[in-house]
C-alpha cells in the first residue's frame, strides 16, 4: 500500500514542478487571432470636435437613461447631458484631455484633445475568459463581444478581468445588469451600424470591417501635418468625405497590439497615456490564466489521478481505525 | 469513532447573545441589500467591483475553514491516526466556514436569482477560473456536510446508517482533500487575470502555489487556534501534547512558502518594491513578517509546548495568511486613476453578522452534538 502513497506524492510533487518550470511563455495558451469578418472601429482624436453627438446617439439607440450630474466651478450647476464617466447608463463618452492654457487642438503642452472611450472588443477579451456562465460572449464570425443577462450570475469577474474597466454593474439596481458597448450590435440585422459612427459628423468615429480600418489608420500616419485629406465619414468605405487640415499625429495606432489587440482602434496627437488609455503588454491576460488553468486540469486527468490516489490512501487509514 | 462527547452547558450565554445581536444587524442590512440593490449598503464601484465579501467571507474565510482539509491530509492521506481527536471540531468549524462563505457569495453575486446557471452545462464556461472555483467550493460543501454526518447520526443513535457511512467514508474524505486542492490554488489564480492592475509583488504565476501552501498551513493554525479557544471558553484542558506534536508541521510549511514567495520575486526582479516605503511595500513587508514570527517560534521545542506561544504563533500565521489575501485582492488592487475602496459600514456589519453567526452555530454544535474529544472529565 506504501507504493500507491508514494505515486500520489509523486503526482502531487509533478504538478508543482510544472509550477515552477517558470517560463510565463511556457504557460501561455497560443494568442487569439482576429475573426474572419471583424468589425471594428476607427477613432481620429484629431478630427474629433467634441460634440458628444456620439453620446446621444448611443443612448437613444441603446435606450440608455440620461445621467444627472453637476458640472460648473461649485459643482453647483446640475445637469442631465453630462456623464462623468463609463457607468450602468452610459456606453459611450467622450472625455477631454487639457494642459495649462489649452490654447491649441492636439498639442500636448497648453493643448486640449478628446478621447472616446467604450468597449475595445479585444481579440482576446479577458472578460469572455473570465465568465463562468459564458453571459460575455465573443461572436466567432464578427467579433462584437455581446452579453446575454440571461445567463449572467453578476459575479464581477468580467470588471476585475478588464484591463480597460469596461464593463459596468448597475449598482442601484436590485435586478442588476453588466453594462457595456456592444457595437450596437441589435441594429446590424437592420442592416444598420454603430449609433455613434452614423451619426459622428466629422468621420472621427468611423465603422467598417477590422482591416480596412487598420489600412485607413496606417494610411493617416503617412500624411504630412498641414496638407489637406479627404476624411471619410460614418463608415471606413464611405462616399462621402469631409476634406480637412491633418494634424500631427502621434506615430502608433492604439489598439493596434494591446491586451493582443482590440477591434476599436484609435489615432491621436497627443500622446495615449496622456489621454487615459492604459499601456498593456501585446498579449492579453486571458493567455495566462487559461494557460494556468488548463496545464492543471486538462482533461481532469491529473484530478482523477490524484484522486484515486487519496483514495487508496484514505480507505487505507480507515480500514485501520477499525 | 465514539470518542468525542458533548461538552454540554447553557446554550444561550453572554457571548452567544452578543454574536446574535451582531447577526440580526447584519441580516437587516442583508434585508436592505435585496431591497435596494448592492450599491445602497456597499462602497463597491466599477473599479473596485470586489470588495471584503469576496476578499474577507470567501478568500479569506475558506482559508480559515481549512482545518478540515489539513487535518484529513495528515489524518488520512499521511495516515497519522494520533490527531483523529482533532477531526471533529475541525470539520465542523470548516463545514461553517465554507457554508457561509456560500451564503456570502449569494449576498454579494447580483444576479443571484440565476446562480444555477453555473450547473447548466450550456452555461459553463471552462475557461473560467470563476467557475472551477464556484464549483469546486458548492461540491465541497456537501462533502464536508457528509464528512461531519456521522457527529448527526451518533447523537439521533442512527447505528445502521453510521456503520454504512462509516464504510463509505473514505470516498468522501479523498473528495475532501481534493477539492480544496483545487479550488483553493484556483482562488488565487482568480487574480491572473487581472493583470497589471495587480502589483507587481502580487501578480505571479506562482500565486496558486503561494495560496495553496498558505491555505494547508493556516489550516493547521486553526486547528490550533480553535483548541486553544473552545477550552479556555468551555473550561476543558488544551490538548497539548497533540497540539504541539502537529504544530512542529507549521515552519516546513512556512519554509516553502517563504522559498517560494521570494523566489519567485527574485527571479522575477520586483523583491525591490518590498523596500520603496509605499503602503503596497510596507503591507507586503508586513504580511512576510507576521509568516515569519511563528516560523521562529515553533521551529523551537520551547516554543512548541508553550500554549501562549503556540496560540500567538496561530494567530500570526492566521494573519499572515489573510493580510496575503486581502493585498493580493485589494490593496495590491489597483483598477487606475480616480478609484478608491474602503468598506462601508453597512458592508462591514454584513460580513460581521455572517461571521457571528457562524460563531453563534458552532457554539450550539459543540454543546449539544459529539463534536469535541471525551477529555474525561469534561
Amino acid at each position: 500500500m506504501d507504493i500507491e502513497r508514494r505515486d500520489f506524492l509523486k503526482i502531487a510533487a509533478g504538478s508543482s514542478l510544472l509550477l515552477a518550470a517558470g517560463e510565463s511563455s511556457a504557460l501561455m495558451r497560443p494568442p487569439k487571432s482576429m475573426p474572419p469578418e471583424a468589425v471594428g472601429m476607427f477613432y481620429d482624436s484629431t478630427i474629433c470636435i467634441g460634440c458628444k453627438v456620439c453620446q446621444k446617439a448611443c443612448k437613444e439607440s441603446n435606450k440608455l437613461p440620461a445621467e444627472h450630474t453637476v458640472i460648473g466651478p461649485e459643482m453647483s450647476i446640475p445637469v442631465w447631458d453630462n456623464p462623468i464617466d463609463l457607468s450602468g447608463k452610459t456606453y459611450n463618452i467622450i472625455k477631454c484631455y487639457k494642459s495649462g492654457t489649452a490654447e491649441n487642438k492636439n498639442q500636448e503642452e497648453n493643448g486640449f484633445a478628446f478621447i472616446q472611450r467604450h468597449c475595445m472588443h479585444c481579440v482576446d477579451p479577458a472578460c469572455v475568459s473570465a465568465c463562468p456562465v459564458s453571459a460575455l460572449r465573443k461572436n466567432p464570425t464578427n467579433g462584437v463581444v455581446t452579453y446575454n443577462k440571461d445567463a449572467c450570475i453578476g459575479c464581477r469577474y468580467c470588471q476585475v478581468a478588464c484591463p480597460f474597466n469596461i464593463p459596468k454593474m448597475e449598482w442601484d439596481n436590485p435586478f442588476p445588469q453588466i453594462r457595456k458597448c456592444q457595437f450596437c450590435d441589435h441594429r446590424f440585422k437592420e442592416g444598420k451600424f454603430s449609433a455613434c459612427c452614423e451619426f459622428c459628423p466629422t468621420g472621427a468615429s468611423i465603422f467598417g470591417p477590422a482591416k480596412d480600418l487598420l489600412e485607413e489608420a496606417r494610411k493617416r500616419l503617412t500624411l504630412k501635418p498641414g496638407q489637406y485629406y479627404d476624411y471619410p465619414v460614418a463608415t471606413v468605405n464611405s462616399k462621402q468625405k469631409q476634406r480637412q487640415k491633418v494634424a500631427a499625429y502621434v506615430n502608433y495606432i492604439y489598439g493596434e497590439k494591446e491586451a493582443g489587440g482590440t477591434q476599436f482602434i484609435m489615432l491621436s496627437g497627443v500622446p495615449f497615456d496622456k489621454l487615459g488609455m492604459p499601456s498593456l503588454s501585446d498579449k492579453s491576460d486571458a493567455a495566462l490564466s487559461e494557460g494556468l488553468q488548463h496545464t492543471l486540469y486538462k482533461g481532469m486527468i491529473a484530478p482523477a489521478a490524484v484522486l484515486a490516489g487519496l483514495i487508496f490512501a484514505a480507505y487505507r487509514s480507515t480500514k485501520n481505525d477499525k | 469513532m465514539s470518542e468525542a462527547k458533548p461538552a454540554g452547558g447553557k446554550i444561550v450565554t453572554g457571548p452567544f447573545l452578543f454574536f446574535v445581536a451582531l447577526a440580526v444587524i447584519g441580516v437587516i442590512f442583508i434585508i436592505k441589500r435585496y431591497i435596494y440593490g448592492l450599491g445602497a449598503v456597499s462602497n463597491l464601484s466599477d473599479g473596485y467591483p470586489w470588495g471584503i465579501w469576496i476578499a474577507y467571507d470567501v478568500v479569506v474565510g475558506t482559508a480559515f475553514a481549512c482545518g478540515g482539509y489539513s487535518l484529513a491530509l495528515l489524518v488520512y492521506i499521511m495516515n497519522k491516526g494520533q490527531y483523529h481527536p482533532l477531526v471533529r471540531p475541525a470539520l465542523l468549524a470548516s463545514a461553517f466556514g465554507y457554508t457561509m462563505a456560500g451564503a456570502s457569495i449569494m449576498v454579494d453575486i447580483g444576479r443571484y436569482w440565476q446562480s444555477y446557471n453555473l450547473f447548466l452545462p450550456w452555461y459553463s464556461q471552462v475557461n473560467s477560473v470563476m467557475l472551477e472555483v464556484a464549483l469546486c467550493i458548492a461540491l465541497y460543501v456537501l462533502v464536508l456536510w457528509i464528512e461531519f454526518s456521522p457527529t448527526f447520526m451518533e447523537w439521533l443513535k442512527a447505528k445502521g446508517l453510521l456503520q454504512t457511512a462509516n464504510k463509505l467514508m473514505f470516498i468522501f474524505i479523498a473528495l475532501g482533500v481534493l477539492l480544496p486542492t483545487m479550488h483553493q490554488s484556483s482562488l488565487g489564480t482568480l487574480m491572473v487575470i487581472s493583470g497589471k492592475k495587480l502589483y507587481p509583488l502580487w501578480q505571479t504565476q506562482f500565486i496558486p502555489l503561494l495560496a495553496l501552501i498558505s491555505a494547508i498551513g493556516m489550516g493547521y493554525a486553526i486547528v490550533i487556534f480553535e483548541s486553544v479557544v473552545s477550552a479556555t471558553s468551555l473550561k476543558r484542558e488544551i490538548e497539548m501534547p497533540l497540539l504541539s506534536k502537529l504544530s512542529g508541521i507549521i515552519p516546513w510549511i512556512i519554509g516553502i512558502y517563504l522559498i517560494v514567495r521570494f523566489g519567485d520575486l527574485i527571479i522575477r526582479g520586483q523583491l525591490g518594491l518590498a523596500f520603496h516605503g509605499d503602503l503596497k511595500g510596507n503591507f507586503f513587508l508586513l504580511e512576510n513578517i507576521l509568516f515569519i514570527i511563528p516560523l521562529v517560534i515553533l521551529a523551537s521545542p520551547a516554543g512548541r509546548n508553550s500554549p501562549r506561544s503556540l496560540f500567538y504563533s496561530a494567530v500570526s500565521l492566521l494573519l499572515a495568511g489573510s493580510l496575503f489575501r486581502f493585498d493580493a485582492f485589494l490593496i495590491g488592487f489597483n483598477p487606475g486613476p480616480g478609484w478608491h475602496y474602503f468598506p462601508s459600514f453597512s458592508e462591514t456589519m454584513i460580513t460581521v453578522g455572517i461571521v457571528s453567526i457562524e460563531i453563534a452555530a458552532y457554539m450550539v454544535f459543540v454543546k449539544r452534538l459529539p463534536v469535541l474529544p471525551d477529555m474525561g472529565h469534561a
